[in-house]
């Protein structure tokens, strides 16, 4: 067991505090409405998000092994570094670089599996947040069942034409492109019938509709195609592979979903609120009951952060085992961060029910949000479900559900 | 950096595991448990002496292996996933710890000198300072010991025992002493011995340094806590082990149970909730070995939240099993048993997160 990073690292932990020191308060002047964003102090400088972006690249805090000619710092990949800047960068309230699907999702799909041109026409100005991307998966029919998705695409005359209907579309109402499955393959098997395209969502025949969440947010949308036609090169991969190549990213999302560092900040506000709010003049942090129940939570928020370290550690020495360890961190991640926020709505009772501006809210109704936010999250990306299916058949062994439909 | 066990410590761990699979099966531990053949008993504790566990956090200056806790963690999964019937949390990690810290410099080369040639063997009995019961207590004065103390651990190889006061200060009494009575106490868990001891003015040698300094006593509390807790870890791991095997054979329905997602989704919430105990408890023996300042905290952590990890563990496990696991005759009951005793051994859960609160000033 070796917790320390190294000397290389101490130094590179002092240049990003100085680093955040210099930008303490920065702000953006068009900064888009994203659920959840942390509440950034807002005395220091102003500018546009792509500037933020342009800063951070440079400086290699971001986009750090992506190839300079892609608009990227060029460098090597380093967990370690990333985690530092995570950490510090949220210590110190500034604003961590963009994330969303386009860059978290599309710029490694298309890094690995993307044309020349895919790469030189699309990786910059995502990186840029001059291009926002969405995610066209799941439709009305395919939910858990993503891979019976029945959007079609038929190519007429070197031209991709769409037709369908996607859900649970979340940014499209402020994206430029989206990367959407679709069926172009009728005749093959369920898997093998599916294609990975790039839409421009300005194209004549896309209706966006919002689709209002739990929380009153319009989080998410429905994209409606109506003889949507893009170019033939608009492809990601092959024809039919688009399965495989929508899979190379999925894992990815998993992972973003539970982060740690966000657990342990929240785990810290609630005890916070705990010492803060009284009930008959008793502060809740003095009442054994709800005590107790807080040092519950932190005991899971610690193994689940103990866990993640494992996890990093797997990632950085190669032959260390955590199968199970990575497989079960979107299942327990999301499902914890709920129960903390809904503890924390508990410690401040009816209080903890104010929404919007309500008089005698805290924290902006942030707990509420979250706790609702959460539950999503425990739905989307695979339902707990789901992970459940995963964990037992891939990292236990258990036989699969014996299949029911035809033709797969 | 490198979170998880070295190839050393796995090593280690394999030998004993090894060791207990050939001389410890289920049919041997269950001879045991209805105190039958005796001799088997001693043969596996002189078996696992020879592996040199009695001597993992004696200090090599005093003929000991000089390791740490971690190691002694990773050697305590593998007691806990066998139900080994050892003495092995007080003996050898507790009883050490609390002589380390707690005796003086010439009582620690003597004691020390006596434990790694293997003349001297302690039990352990610090009850009456995280949570007397039955009004026990323990008075010391004049070189001399009175009162009781129940819940005595570890006694059964025992030549002495180290005996803890409410406030934390540790004697150390021969076990051969005229003036003292040990009771036997009957547990749900057959697999280890616990005592009630009583003392009438008993001889007794107090630890120097304990004499103001609670230091002592609580190392050595955490340190069991944590050993309990990778105990219990072994012994939950074993549980989920067998159930996912027997939910591959049993077949209901023309199928598997293991293919029902029903019985699938209990296996993936066991796994779910342990994976990171792992992590925990290896976290929280490293935290003690660098005296970090979170030490106490991760491991009164270590302990209740496994403690809770394996209650559910133990009661899923069982379920898969059917009617099966009800019975005597699968052998389940053993861990079962074994996680019931450890979840309330050195501090149920409630008391330990009382102290991780305490610990952050809480």
């Amino acid at each position: 067991m070796d917790l320390n990073f190294g000397s290389e690292y101490k130094e590179f932990t002092n240049e990003v505090k100085k680093f955040c020191k210099k930008y303490s308060g920065v702000n953006f002047s068009d900064s888009a409405k994203v659920p959840l964003s942390a509440s950034f102090k807002s005395s220091g400088v102003q500018m546009k998000r792509s500037d933020w972006q342009k800063i951070l690249i440079e400086q290699g805090y971001f986009a750090r092994s992506i190839p300079k000619e892609y608009g990227g710092y060029g460098g090597e990949a380093d967990i370690i570094k990333s985690r530092i800047i995570a950490s510090e960068f949220a210590m110190a309230k500034i604003p961590p670089p963009m994330g969303g699907q386009g860059i978290d999702m599309l710029v490694p799909t298309l890094l690995e599996l993307g044309t020349e041109e895919q790469k030189q026409k699309y990786i910059k100005p995502t990186l840029h947040g001059e291009i926002i991307w969405c995610q066209g998966y799941s439709e009305p029919n395919a939910g858990s069942d993503l891979a019976s998705l029945q959007t079609k695409g038929e190519l007429i005359n070197d031209n991709w034409v769409i037709n369908g209907q996607k859900i649970w579309t979340s940014t499209a109402q402020y994206s430029q492109m989206m990367f959407c499955l679709v069926r172009t393959e009728p005749d093959a098997s369920k898997h093998a019938g599916i294609s990975y395209i790039l839409i421009p969502m300005d194209t004549p025949g896309i209706e966006i509709r919002p689709l209002v969440d739990m929380t009153l947010n319009a989080g998410f949308n429905e994209v409606f195609f109506t003889d949507v036609t893009v170019p033939q090169e608009n492809i990601v991969g092959k024809r039919g592979e688009g399965w495989a190549v929508a899979n190379a990213t999925l894992s990815h999302e998993r992972g973003s979903l539970s982060d740690p560092n966000a657990m342990m900040n929240r785990l810290n506000s609630l005890i916070e609120i705990m010492k803060n709010e009284t009930i008959n003049g008793q502060k809740a942090i003095d009442n054994p009951v709800y005590k107790d129940k807080l040092m519950k939570i932190q005991g899971k928020v610690i193994a689940f952060q103990s866990n993640s370290l494992r996890v990093l550690s797997a990632k950085l020495n190669k032959n260390q085992d955590t199968k199970i360890a990575g497989m079960i961190q979107k299942l327990n991640g999301t499902e914890l961060r709920h129960e903390l926020e809904g503890f924390a709505i508990d410690v401040m009772g009816e209080l903890g029910t104010l929404y919007e501006n309500s008089p005698h809210i805290r924290d902006g109704g942030s707990w509420q949000v979250a706790y609702m936010y959460f539950l999503g999250l425990i739905i989307g990306g695979g339902t707990s479900q789901i992970q459940k299916n995963i964990i037992s058949e891939r990292g236990l062994g258990m036989p699969r559900e014996p299949k029911v439909q035809k033709g797969e | 950096m490198y979170f998880g066990l070295s190839e050393d410590q796995i090593f280690f761990q394999d030998n004993v595991k090894k060791f207990l699979e050939d001389n410890a099966p289920l049919d041997v531990i269950r001879n045991i448990s209805k105190g039958e053949n005796p001799n088997q008993k001693n043969e596996i504790h002189s078996g696992i002496i020879n592996l040199g566990i009695n001597n993992i956090l004696v200090p090599e200056e005093h003929g000991g292996l000089g390791l740490d806790l971690l190691f002694a963690a990773a050697i305590s999964q593998s007691i806990g996933e066998a139900v080994a019937p050892l003495p092995y949390c007080g003996s050898y990690v507790m009883a050490p710890i609390a002589i380390q810290i707690g005796a003086s410099k010439l009582q620690k080369e003597n004691i020390f000198n006596e434990m790694s040639s293997g003349n001297t063997k302690f039990g352990i009995a610090f009850s009456e300072y995280f949570g007397s019961r039955d009004s026990s207590s323990i008075n010391f004065s004049n070189e001399k010991i009175n009162g009781k103390t129940i819940f005595a651990i570890d006694c059964d190889y025992a030549t002495d025992i180290l005996v803890s006061d409410a406030s934390g200060k540790i004697g150390i009494v021969s076990i051969e002493d005229k003036n003292i009575e040990i009771v036997d106490l009957i547990t749900v868990d057959k697999t280890r011995t616990y005592k009630e001891i009583k003392f009438s003015n008993a001889n007794v040698e107090i630890l120097a340094n304990t004499k103001n300094s609670t230091d002592g006593i609580e190392k050595a509390l955490d340190a069991g806590r944590i050993i309990t807790a990778a105990d219990t870890l072994g012994a939950s791991q074993a549980m989920l082990d067998k159930a996912v095997s027997y939910s591959k054979e049993r077949k209901q329905f023309n199928r598997v149970i293991g293919s029902f997602q029903a019985v699938k989704h209990m296996c993936a919430e066991m796994a779910a909730d342990l994976e990171p105990c792992y992590s925990l408890v290896w976290h929280a023996a490293h935290s003690f070995d660098n005296n970090d300042d979170d030490s106490k905290l991760m491991a009164c952590h270590a302990k209740s939240h496994i403690s809770e990890v394996a209650k559910m563990v133990s009661k899923k496990a069982t379920e898969v099993h059917g009617g099966m696991g009800f019975t005597d005759l699968l052998g389940l009951h053993f861990w079962f048993k074994r996680i019931g005793l450890n979840r309330q051994l050195l501090g149920a859960p409630e008391i330990v997160r009382n102290e991780a609160a305490k610990a952050q000033g809480l």
